[in-house]
Parts: structure tokens; C-alpha cells; sequence
């Protein structure tokens, strides 16, 4: 719900587990309604010790009302051995990598189903190159963040190869990660 | 005591003198309000070198049409003028010109239309005032640097007039590749900023690109049967030029353009652009590739695979291996920023309650939702084809039908 909603119709003979026909009465509901449209999502972080740190999401603002996940979840961060770090997590800007290959396969998806083109496999393989010396301060021409990153999909579904690229294609444009990560967007920090 | 007449037609332009035409065919009383000359907007809200973007041949109106040494040419726009004042003159259309349009108000039986020439009262109006009255600008506008001079289509004539250095041209439709041509060959490098866009060849299989368009009747898709009609509402116009060239993003990379990103936003005097170039332009080559197979099954279908060359295929859009995300407007690189995207109507004067708040009028099809209010003009009023000047006699004909048996209905 937070990263695709199609267009076009739904087609029931496929199956790709995504229930096309709730998020297409959702785009409806809100464009009558753009205040339910209105989502906060939230994480809380706590610093364990050293660069190692406990994310926990359990809830959300959505439809006009405070919402729960099924249960919460708990994210490990921390930064790998050769940071001279303990690794007991993934590192904090690989968590982007997470959240844009499930956010674009999650859009994929969707647009097959709402396409009419059965999924049998897909995978997506992402990369990021960061030149860290931005982080490290040693060249302030370098930029702390990625450089660039590449999406590899794998994708064996019945359909043509331009209809698997016109489905990525179509994924990235619906993307909320895509687009938070392509767009700059305003971010406050405050400390309480 | 206020005028009387059945039908008021505001704006006499090609679809406002279409609207007459048709109503005149159909003996209904009516006057044709405009707010300066017949063909207004292409006399003196284009910039110098624009031409259309349809073959002369295809400059069509109710009972006119191109009869001059060029078919395949396009025509200037003192060409169009001309075209437009031939039809009026033609079609005997009870023009007023001068006579601008202050307000439209709903009365018991009609509409009490007030102008700087006094009141009108009519049963029914026809809006045809223009798609394009307005320049659309983003407000990132208002955090670009003072140093940085900002100007739209409406205020360009050509490439002359702005400071020497750098342009940056936001928004790569018709309007916009056109501007960046023609700045980038005055001696002033440009910048391309680049969102969702329509890259079509000028010529495919040895024809006109719009050739193919209205043989294989891609243009007549109605309204109520395109799958998304917002979208198609909202859709760029396509990277044509009145030329015998392609421009697409290929071409202007040749002359030295540099594409970026959609222009995102301005903070502390940089202009930050998408990383989502890449995207676009693949949305942009998948389109094209599927327009152009469309054509290449018509073609075959109606068996008329002879009487055009061999289907190809474009190279696709060559994005740079990384473009720039960020622009300081400080640093003197950019002196003008050329807003190119987008316009909107402007119905301002239009006090009845059939405008959403984005600014677009409430319409099925041009009948406005008010008993007797129609329109013509909008894009894909009623089909693909209807902001082209040949798109207009299939619209007014429908529009001025309905028209005609509201009137009965309602004596």
C-alpha cells in the first residue's frame, strides 16, 4: 500500500498474490477523500553501543486513525569489521538498499497482476557505490552518500521481454523508495 | 436593456470560429467574442520561430483547407494567422473583436455573459477561449536566486533576447526541445531538465510521423474509451518540431544539450534535480517502440505494408553515464531559467460552479456540467485528436449537435 498502486484493470485469471482489486477501491476512496490518504510512518532507534544500534516499527497513522503492524519488528544496525566495528547488524545505508529492492519488487508485483502477466520468478540484485571519503571527511568534494545505484531485475514471468521492461519501468514511476531516494526531500532533525 | 442572442461563442480562435461555422449551418443565432484579433494567441502569445507541428496537408477546417505549393511543409505562424482569418472571412462568423469577456453567470433561462462592451444574454455559451492562457510554473520558482533571470513560453520571442551564458529549460515537451534547439544554436549552452516526456520521430517509414498518427486512427480514440482520460489529459506534447528533423533527446545531445533530472527543488540556491532521468527516458523509448508497432500491425492489416517503407527501429535515448543532480543558480553558470512547462486555461471569469481546484472545467465529453455551458478545444475533449487544428470539426460538429437539441428540448 505505501509503495504501488496501479492503474488498469484487474485480471483474474493470474495470480501473483496481490490483491489489485483493494488497492484500486483505495485509489478511488481517496481521491474523494485525500485526508485518508494522509499516512505518518514511524521507527524509533536506540543506541545499543559503539556505531551498533536497535530499530524497533510497530506502528503508523493511516486512514484517519492510529494503526498497528501484526507485531513489531526489530532492525539491528551496526557497521562491518573492516569500520573496525562488530558487524552485529547491517549497515545503516544498506537498509536503503532493503527498502528500494523490496519497494520496486513489491511494485513489479502489482503491476503484473493488474497487467494480466503471471510472475513466476523475480529477483532483484541492487548495488550501491559509495566512495566513502565523503563520510570519512578526508575529500569534501565527495558526497556521503551513494554515488549511484544499479537495480538488476531477474524476472521469468509469461510475457515479453518489453512487457517485463515496461513493468519495471512502470514500478519505478510508482515507487515511494524510488522516489524518495531520486528526489530530495525535506528532513528536520530536532533533539526533544 | 442587455443584448439578446441564443448562443454566445467566447473566443475566435480555430475552435470558436468551428463552433460558428456549425451553428450557423443550424440557423442558431449567435456571436463570436473575442478578446483581440481573430487567432489571437498564435498572433501574439507564440515566440518567432514557432511552426506547427501537423503538415500543412493536415491543416483542416470545416469546408477550408491547405491548398498551397507545400503539403509536406508547416506552416509559420503569420501562416496560421492567415489560415485562421481565411476561414472566419469563409465561414461569414459574427466575430466581435476587442470585446473581452469580464464574467459568465448563470440566469433562469441561460447565461448573462458581461463584457467591457456591455451585457450579453444568451441560452447557451460555448467556451473557446484556449487550452493554453496561462503559463503552468512550479512554485519552485520562488526559491530561484534573484541573479537568475526567469521567463516563459508567453514572454520569449527568441534566443537574442536573453542574457548571454548559460539557459536552463525546464521541461522537455514540443515547447520546451524547441527552445533548447534554438538557444543552444544562438551560442548559449543549455541545460535540459527532463520529467516524463513523448519522444515520437518526425518521419517513420518515410511518412510523417502525424501521417501515421490519423491513418492509423490513433487520434480518433474517443474520450470515454481511453483507459486513464486524466492521464491522457495531462499527457506532454510529444518532442515534435515544425521541421523535417527529429528532435528527441538523441538530437539534442548532438547539438551539445546537457539533459538533467526533473527540476526537484530549490535549497539554499541550488536547484536539485531527479536521479530518476533514466526512468523516464525508458518510459519514454518503451512508448514510442509500442506507438511505432501499432503503426507497423496497421500497416499490415490494411495492407498498406507496400505503399510505405520497411518498419526500423530508433536508437534508444543515450542517457549519460551520470548526470547532475545539482545546480548552484549562484555560481553565474545559469543567467536564464526558460519555464517550459507547461499552460493552463484560464477561466477566471467563469463564475459558475464547473471548475475543480486545479483550475480544469468539469466536462463530459465538451457539455459542461451547467445545462446549456459547452466547450471546445481542451485536450482530448473528445477524442486524441482534438487540440490539433484538423482535431476540431468532428468535436464542434458533436458539441453543436448537442447544442441544437438542448435548444429544442428546452422550447
Amino acid at each position: 500500500m505505501g509503495c504501488t498502486v496501479p492503474t488498469m484493470t484487474t485480471i483474474d485469471s493470474i495470480d501473483n498474490g496481490v490483491n489489485v482489486q483493494a488497492l484500486l477501491d483505495a485509489r478511488e476512496a481517496v481521491r474523494t477523500a485525500p485526508e485518508a490518504a494522509q499516512f505518518t510512518w514511524r521507527s524509533t532507534t536506540r543506541w545499543e553501543n559503539g556505531v551498533h544500534s536497535t530499530t524497533t516499527v510497530k506502528d503508523y497513522f493511516g486512514l484517519g486513525a492510529e494503526q498497528n503492524h501484526k507485531a513489531p519488528t526489530t532492525f539491528t544496525a551496526d557497521h562491518p569489521e573492516t569500520f573496525a566495528a562488530t558487524d552485529k547488524g547491517i549497515t545503516p545505508i544498506e537498509y536503503l538498499l532493503v527498502g528500494l529492492g523490496s519497494c520496486l519488487t513489491a511494485g513489479v508485483a502489482s503491476v503484473a497482476q493488474n497487467r494480466g502477466i503471471q510472475l513466476r520468478s523475480v529477483e532483484a540484485t541492487l548495488e550501491g557505490a559509495h566512495d566513502i571519503r565523503g563520510i570519512l571527511g578526508a575529500d569534501s568534494d565527495v558526497r556521503n552518500g551513494f554515488n549511484g545505484i544499479k537495480v538488476t531485475f531477474t524476472i521469468d514471468a509469461d510475457a515479453s521481454k518489453e512487457d517485463i521492461e515496461a513493468l519495471v519501468a512502470q514500478s519505478q514511476k510508482r515507487s515511494a523508495v524510488f522516489d524518495a531516494l531520486t528526489n530530495p526531500t525535506d528532513v528536520t532533525v530536532d533533539v526533544a | 436593456m442587455p443584448e439578446r442572442t441564443t448562443t454566445v461563442v467566447i473566443g475566435a480562435g480555430h475552435a470558436g470560429l468551428a463552433a460558428s461555422h456549425f451553428l450557423r449551418a443550424r440557423a442558431i443565432d449567435h456571436v463570436v467574442l473575442e478578446r483581440g484579433d481573430v487567432a489571437n494567441s498564435w498572433r501574439r502569445e507564440r515566440w518567432d520561430s514557432l511552426r506547427l507541428l501537423t503538415p500543412n496537408w493536415q491543416s483542416r477546417l470545416p469546408g477550408h483547407r491547405y491548398r498551397g505549393p507545400d503539403p509536406d511543409g508547416y506552416m509559420t505562424m503569420g501562416e496560421v494567422v492567415e489560415f485562421i482569418d481565411h476561414f472566419a472571412a469563409l465561414s461569414h462568423a459574427p466575430v466581435r473583436t476587442n470585446t473581452n469577456v469580464k464574467s459568465v453567470h448563470r440566469t433562469d433561462d441561460g447565461y448573462d455573459v458581461s463584457t467591457d462592451r456591455g451585457e450579453i444574454r444568451c441560452r447557451t455559451v460555448v467556451i473557446a477561449s484556449g487550452a493554453c492562457n496561462l503559463p503552468a510554473v512550479p512554485r519552485l520558482h520562488e526559491g530561484v536566486p534573484a541573479t537568475v533571470e526567469q521567463i516563459t513560453p508567453f514572454g520569449y520571442r527568441g534566443a537574442e533576447a536573453l542574457p548571454d551564458g548559460g539557459v536552463l529549460v525546464v521541461g522537455a515537451s514540443a515547447t520546451g526541445v524547441q527552445l533548447a534547439a534554438e538557444i543552444q544554436r544562438s551560442g548559449r549552452p543549455v541545460t535540459l531538465s527532463t520529467g516524463e516526456h513523448v519522444r515520437l520521430p518526425r518521419t517513420y517509414r518515410g511518412r510523417d510521423v502525424l501521417w501515421w498518427m490519423e491513418a492509423a486512427r490513433v487520434w480518433e480514440e474517443r474520450y470515454d474509451e481511453v483507459p486513464d482520460i486524466d492521464r491522457a489529459r495531462r499527457l506532454a506534447s510529444p518532442q515534435l518540431a515544425g521541421i523535417r528533423e527529429t528532435l528527441d533527446i538523441n538530437a539534442l545531445c548532438a547539438m551539445g544539450v546537457e539533459p538533467v533530472g526533473r527540476a526537484a527543488t530549490v535549497r539554499d540556491g541550488e536547484l536539485l534535480f531527479s536521479g530518476g532521468l533514466r526512468n523516464v527516458i525508458s518510459l519514454a523509448d518503451l512508448k514510442m517502440d509500442r506507438l511505432l508497432t501499432t503503426f507497423d500491425q496497421w500497416a499490415m492489416t490494411s495492407q498498406k505494408d507496400s505503399d510505405v517503407k520497411p518498419p526500423e527501429r530508433f536508437e534508444p535515448t543515450r542517457v549519460p553515464a551520470s548526470t547532475r543532480l545539482r545546480l548552484d543558480l549562484r555560481s553565474g553558470e545559469i543567467r536564464t531559467i526558460v519555464w517550459a512547462t507547461g499552460f493552463r486555461p484560464d477561466h477566471t471569469w467563469l463564475d459558475v460552479p464547473v471548475v475543480d481546484e486545479k483550475g480544469h472545467l468539469n466536462h463530459d465529453g465538451g457539455i459542461v456540467d451547467s445545462p446549456g455551458l459547452y466547450a471546445l478545444g481542451l485536450p482530448v475533449l473528445r477524442r486524441r485528436k482534438s487540440t490539433f487544428i484538423h482535431g476540431i470539426e468532428d468535436d464542434a460538429r458533436e458539441v453543436i449537435d448537442h447544442l441544437t437539441r438542448y435548444l429544442a428540448v428546452r422550447h
